[in-house]
């Protein structure tokens, strides 16, 4: 019995002591809610920022779909940059954006992609209905924006009912282009800069044309009620500099 | 990158460490009135402690954010009295993993106390123990099986944590990236090298923690 008194005694202390071990230091900082296929350029953009302002920039990648969700219920974002227009629009319809802030700062290109050194004779998009092909990653459509690309993609070529079965669900992009390198697919449609990640593991087969699915186009705004507007904007006004577009062409981006 | 690394780790030691201490303050209470106690929607609020456990972790994310984002029915009024917001910090890791980890330790110790054999807490009282008393005197101490072994998974479980805590801590890094976030982000972003490294962490981490329970549980039941 001494024992378990002992045991609760610690649990106790422990409870209120932690907390305060590991009190932050609180320096001046924004927080960037954004697309997890934009980490590797907007941490150097971030770098980048830090050097320039002394404001230190704090970045919470996840889905866009999520992010939002997580703007939409309070979280103290000040910039959101997300991967497709529709969160933002959601962002938008909510009033949770500040008017004029919103800016298209970046664009992509989606592809059809295998795995590599595997014998395939799909050449094209419309290849996909072949039998050959029996499983095919996509993102989830109602989540991922490249979902969504996906599918309009698949609607313009007139081919996306005699795909229904074949089409696996993926969470984000880069599980479906995890499944493309693992072989656990036979095809599977991400950005280009996904692609470029893996670019040892993959084959790119097609690209899909311009007229196929809406622009993926990039869209980064100002949060209501951020700590500071004025260091939101001037991150938001680096990302567009030409400085912020040659680190983000560097990782693909157009 | 080193410095990442080693920060998830104590990340996740701290917030599991903090969201057990937590679990067992508050699980055992709970526990011991479903076990011994008989009250209308009983099985209801069972039912709601249990929820966590089966509910997908983003699922039970959401539920948090309502809950204690900003604009959330808890969370705001939090907000308006002191300006502070839960979300996206440490302590919202806390939070997720109190929630989700919970249930281990109730149902446990719950299982527990009920096998607990009554003539023992009928003698207790029997001769003059008030009920206190006897909880903490001969019905806890009988069931210390089962609240170690609780204990012992929520501190796993929570260690583990990923859905919920992705959805109300986010995924800062050098903040609020725990294990299983950082993975996820390094994966995310291609960094595969990283993300091995630690999921090897992880699993070493996991299963050596299990070791020392199992052989300490052994030892001091």
């Amino acid at each position: 019995m001494e024992k378990l008194g002992r045991v609760w005694l610690i649990t106790v202390i422990l409870c209120f002591a932690v907390p305060f071990l590991a009190c932050a230091g609180s320096t001046k900082d924004i927080t960037v809610s954004a697309a997890i296929s934009l980490k590797n350029a907007f941490e150097e953009i971030g770098q980048l920022y830090e050097s320039k302002y002394g404001t230190k920039c704090l970045f919470n990648f996840g889905a866009s779909g999520d992010l939002f969700k997580q703007i939409a219920g309070g979280a103290p974002v000040d910039v959101f940059a997300s991967a497709a227009q529709k969160d933002m629009d959601d962002a938008d319809k909510q009033g949770l954006i500040v008017a004029g802030t919103r800016a298209d700062f970046a664009s992509n290109s989606v592809v059809l992609i295998v795995p590599a050194g595997r014998k395939t004779s799909l050449k094209s998009f419309e290849g996909l209905r072949i039998a050959e092909i029996k499983k095919i990653a996509v993102g989830n459509p109602k989540t991922v924006p490249a979902g969504r690309y996906a599918e309009e993609i698949f609607n313009s070529f007139q081919i996306l009912a005699s795909l229904k079965d074949k089409l696996i669900y993926a969470e984000n992009v880069r599980q479906v282009l995890d499944y493309v390198v693992r072989g656990e697919v036979d095809a599977g449609v991400v950005y280009a800069t996904d692609a470029a990640v893996r670019s040892k593991d993959i084959k790119i087969i097609a690209t899909a044309p311009e007229a196929s699915h809406k622009p993926v186009l990039y869209p980064i705004a100002v949060i209501k009620g951020a700590k500071s507007e004025a260091d939101a904007r001037a991150f938001i006004a680096l990302v567009l500099s030409s400085e912020g577009k040659k680190i983000l062409q560097k990782h693909g981006f157009k | 990158m080193e410095g990442s690394i080693l920060f998830s780790v104590r990340l996740s030691l701290q917030v599991a460490a903090v969201s057990t201490a937590l679990i067992v303050l508050a699980g055992i209470p709970v526990a011991y009135f479903l076990a011994r106690k008989d009250f209308r929607g009983k099985e209801l609020i069972d039912v709601l402690f249990t929820l966590p456990l089966v509910l997908p972790p983003t699922v039970t994310g959401y539920y948090l954010i309502i809950l204690f984002g900003r604009n959330g029915f808890i969370g705001r009024v939090i907000y308006e009295w002191t300006g502070w917001s839960i979300m996206f910090t440490w302590y919202a890791a806390v939070l997720a993993s109190f929630i989700v980890a919970l249930p281990l330790m109730i149902k446990t110790t719950r299982a527990a106390i009920e096998s607990v054999d009554r003539n023992l807490i009928n003698a207790s009282y029997t001769l003059g123990h008030s009920e206190f008393n006897t909880a903490l005197k001969v019905i806890l101490p009988l069931a210390k099986r089962g609240i170690v072994a609780g204990t012992v998974l929520s501190f796993a479980r929570a260690m583990g944590e990923f859905g919920a805590t992705l959805m109300l801590a986010g995924n800062l890094p050098g903040r609020t990236d725990t294990m299983p976030i950082a993975i996820y982000s390094l994966a995310g972003s291609g960094e595969w090298s990283q993300a091995h490294l630690m999921v090897m962490l992880m699993t070493a981490m996991s299963g050596v923690f299990l070791y020392i329970a199992n052989r300490y549980t052994k030892r001091i039941i």
